[in-house]
């Protein structure tokens, strides 16, 4: 039966990992901004259609 | 030329229309917007959503001291040679369009290396090499499109909001502890004698015991903190009862694994802890794109032109600003402080003070209060107060600020949780003292088990339930509240405080009458013409009012700067402004705004200019007299007293002539009657009595753009609701006290088994998530059945 202390360390370590994980998550701020996210997400796709090319543009004229 | 609608912006092409590209704009500047996006293949901005734009602004000079090496330091949030970062609160965001174009700036300027938007918040963060675009120019490349930043002395005082993530972090460590106890507890439940059960129960037990240690010691700090810091001030709040709860069911537990006497209340231990900071986390969220502690500080500029006695002009932090100081005040900038006019033409707006937005012209001698802000052309100013003590910032030394009078107030839950510790203690001690006659070894156990079992979890959960929910249901009505305390406060409020320009009036609808002799077809043509090509506000005003007539090209046209307009057609010379300008004779004006008009030379008659009153604004106050005691505070003269009593309940008592102190101390003078005051008001005017009524609602017709502090703030449009709105947090308030009977109810039947001895584990362990759940159900579906009552 000693291989239930096998199974609880690994049960609390895979824990542990989404623990950390979550952890993790929040401090590179991921819960700060709920929002913005699920817009840009939409974007991507949209975006290469349209073939952004780089070169193509100058700097901005300033306005008068 | 009607109904065509600006394809970058939205608003109505009437005064001028531009076409370019087979589309209508209002403006060159929303042309020139266009023409940048689609050199640049950005045109998707306007696929994704109708015409989302903003005018640009195109001023110069406004930003130049950014190039000032300390300011951009302070602004920054980090720098080295080729990599800046700066954080811009840009007020227009609103859609998803402005999160695309915004993020997608490096296509604009290859100096920028990437951008970030923050909607809620209304931020953009952006990385750019200051090697390629310097911080003026950045901010000069956002206003070019639309998305002037504000940059404000709140900034530069870094007293920006930090964000605080340890009730996220707290309510995970609750959760993940809460999880992993009950996944280790159960096997007991279960129990069945049996042979492996029996030999690890002990290490079962004791992983239970590790796990609930930071949910103690670090989630529910928070509670055993603020319940020993109310009974050092011999204030018995909620906390406390919670805070015995949790230490019993540790200390209990820990003994009963100790001395193998039984499982413990590991898991009841931390689902109570959870629980709380779960309805802690929902009350918590609110509002994060309005701020609601505004000061003067939010709307004045870091930084002005001083114009030293020899030399060149040079940029100067606004606190630097003394007395006698020459300042040089662009069109489009605030006015930092009290001070004279020397130089130019002002034409102040004092909307951000008064609320009112007819801007007041003033000739050079004039004095000028700090605030105002500068419609046209440059002015140059000296100053007479420093900033911090002008006539208007001078208002936020009073005690209503520094020492926030709402603070004192204390909670429908705490003064329950007062009545609440009392009687479990009671119960507590007389169970334990029966007990100890009839059987002294089961003593300590009842005593405990009644302090466990009715520790008020569902009590606790039942305010912070109810209000969140109804924070968020206002806020989809227009009625943004602070916090979930204001929504109690208001609950309580007897009397309510009017403001009149900008609150109970609006400039947005004028009502404009004519008196004198009635103008020829062919005058009025050419009048309107004339007011065509003015930009200024009472000529815009009039221009909307009058009849179409067609166009007729101007022979000559002429604006003189604070006296009126002169316009030449068709044999038609029409004079139309100011009376002195007019017919050359100064009158005092007796109401609102008066534009006067002569045509070749004989006067004709006058058009009066008056602020419309808001709609539904006669009805609201006839419904809120029913319940409240109302009155009238303005700033301004009397000459609108007989309008007013027209529109207000008979007797409802008016005062004019009110300064911003006047207000506080009015407000003050009623809180000392022992009156709840509710303070309605919009400019900075009214932010003494704001901050010193219980509850104080600032209506703004943006909710983005300005509000002075307050608690909450109110969508203009939803003026007229202002009532139902107070009448739902009474409602509100009755949930909470039916919550209050229900989590009772719960207690009672915990209690018999505690005071009978009989208090298992797994009866705690099913009661108290039982209680906190059905809790949280009923407020949630009872305040959305209240919430759509609002109309």
């Amino acid at each position: 039966m000693s291989v239930i202390y096998m199974l609880l360390a690994i049960s609390i370590l895979v824990a542990l990992i989404f623990f950390v994980a979550f952890v993790i998550s929040v401090r590179k701020g991921q819960y700060d901004d709920s929002y913005t996210p699920s817009v840009r997400m939409l974007f991507d796709d949209e975006l290469l259609e349209k073939d952004p090319d780089e070169n193509t543009f100058d700097q901005l004229d300033k306005p008068t | 030329m009607q109904g065509t609608t600006c394809y970058h912006c939205g608003s109505p092409c009437d005064v001028e229309e531009v076409r370019y590209d087979d589309k209508s704009f209002c403006c060159n500047g929303c042309k020139t917007v266009y023409e940048i996006f689609q050199a640049n293949d950005l045109d998707y901005y306007y696929e994704l959503e109708g015409a989302p734009g903003k005018t640009p602004t195109t001023d110069q000079g406004k930003f130049d001291f950014l190039e000032d090496p300390l300011i951009a330091e302070r602004l920054l949030e980090f720098q080295d040679d080729t990599h800046q970062v700066i954080t811009f609160s840009i007020p227009h965001i609103h859609c998803s369009s402005c999160i695309w174009i915004l993020e997608n700036l490096h296509r604009l300027n290859p100096g920028v290396y990437s951008s970030q938007v923050d909607f809620p918040r209304k931020e953009a963060r952006i990385h750019f090499n200051p090697d390629k675009i310097s911080l003026k120019e950045l901010v000069g490349l956002l206003s070019a499109i639309g998305y002037e930043p504000s940059i404000t002395l709140e900034q530069y005082d870094g007293t920006s909001r930090k964000v605080d993530r340890k009730l996220i972090y707290q309510l995970g460590v609750a959760g993940f502890a809460f999880g992993n106890i009950m996944f280790l507890s159960f096997p007991e439940y279960f129990e069945s004698g049996e042979y492996w059960l029996e030999q690890y129960k002990g290490l079962f037990r004791w992983i239970m015991f590790t796990f609930s240690l930071p949910v103690v010691f670090y989630s529910g700090s928070g509670y055993l903190v603020s319940a020993y810091k109310g009974l050092r001030s011999g204030l018995l709040n909620i906390d406390v009862p919670i805070a015995l709860g949790i230490l019993v069911l540790f200390i209990r537990s820990t003994l009963e694994i100790a001395f193998d006497l039984g499982q413990g209340f590991f898991d009841s231990l931390s689902g109570l802890v959870f629980f709380l900071l779960l309805g802690k986390f929902f009350q918590q969220r609110t509002y994060s794109f309005l701020s609601f502690e505004r000061d003067y500080r939010s709307y004045f500029p870091i930084a002005v032109t001083r114009i030293p006695k020899e030399g060149k002009e040079e940029n100067i932090p606004v606190y630097e600003v003394e007395k006698g100081d020459k300042l040089l005040i662009r069109s489009g900038s605030l006015i930092p402080a009290d001070s004279i006019l020397l130089r130019g033409s002002g034409e102040i707006d004092y909307s951000f003070v008064t609320g009112e937005a007819r801007p007041v012209h003033k000739e050079s001698g004039d004095r000028l209060y700090a605030g105002g802000k500068q419609l046209k052309g440059a002015i140059e100013i000296e100053v007479l107060k420093p900033v911090s003590q002008s006539y208007l910032t001078e208002l936020w030394s009073d005690s209503a600020f520094s020492k926030n009078p709402k603070t004192a107030f204390r909670t429908l839950t705490d003064r329950i949780g007062k009545r609440f510790t009392v009687a479990v203690l009671t119960i507590a001690f007389i169970a334990a003292g029966a007990w100890l006659w009839i059987e002294p070894s089961r003593a300590l156990n009842v005593l405990t088990a009644v302090l466990i079992i009715a520790c008020p979890c569902a009590i606790a959960l039942a305010a912070p339930f109810t209000l969140g929910n109804l924070l968020r249901i206002f806020g989809k009505k227009g009625f943004y509240v602070k916090d979930t305390e204001s929504l109690e406060r208001m609950s309580r409020v007897d009397t309510a405080i009017f403001d009149k320009t900008g609150t109970i009036s609006t400039s947005n609808k004028n009502s404009i009458s004519y008196t004198g002799i009635e103008l020829t077809e062919a005058e009025a043509a050419v009048l309107k013409n004339t007011l065509r090509a003015s930009g200024h506000p009472l000529s815009q005003a009039l221009y909307r009012e009058l009849a179409p007539y067609n166009i007729v090209p101007l022979d000559a046209f002429e604006e003189h700067l604070g006296e009126g307009l002169e316009g030449r057609a068709a044999g038609q010379h029409i004079r139309v402004g100011s009376s002195g300008f007019v017919r050359g004779k100064q009158e005092t004006e007796a109401s609102g705004s008066e534009v006067h008009v002569s045509s070749n030379d004989t006067y004709k008659g006058r058009f009066t200019i008056r602020n419309g009153y808001r709609d539904g604004a006669g009805k609201l106050f006839e419904r809120l007299d029913r319940e409240y005691d109302l009155a009238v505070l303005s700033g301004d003269n009397e000459s609108e007293k007989a309008r007013l009593e027209e529109l207000l309940p008979p007797l409802t008592p008016m005062y004019f002539n009110q300064k911003p102190h006047e207000k506080l101390e009015f407000v003050r003078g009623l809180q000392r009657e022992g009156k709840q005051v509710l303070m309605v008001g919009d400019g900075l005017n009214d932010a003494g009595a704001l901050a010193q009524s219980e509850v104080g609602i600032a209506i703004s017709e943006d909710a983005h753009l300005f509000t002075p502090a307050c608690d909450a703030i109110l969508d203009s449009r939803q003026f007229s609701k202002l009532d139902v709105l107070l009448k739902t947090t009474g409602k509100a308030m009755k949930i909470i006290y039916m919550s209050f009977g229900f989590s009772l109810l719960y207690n009672l039947v915990g209690l018999y088994f505690a005071v009978t001895g009989q208090l298992e584990p797994v009866i705690a362990a099913i009661l108290m998530p039982l209680s906190s759940i059905s809790i949280v159900a009923f407020t949630t579906a009872a305040t959305n059945w209240i919430g759509r009552k609002i109309e």
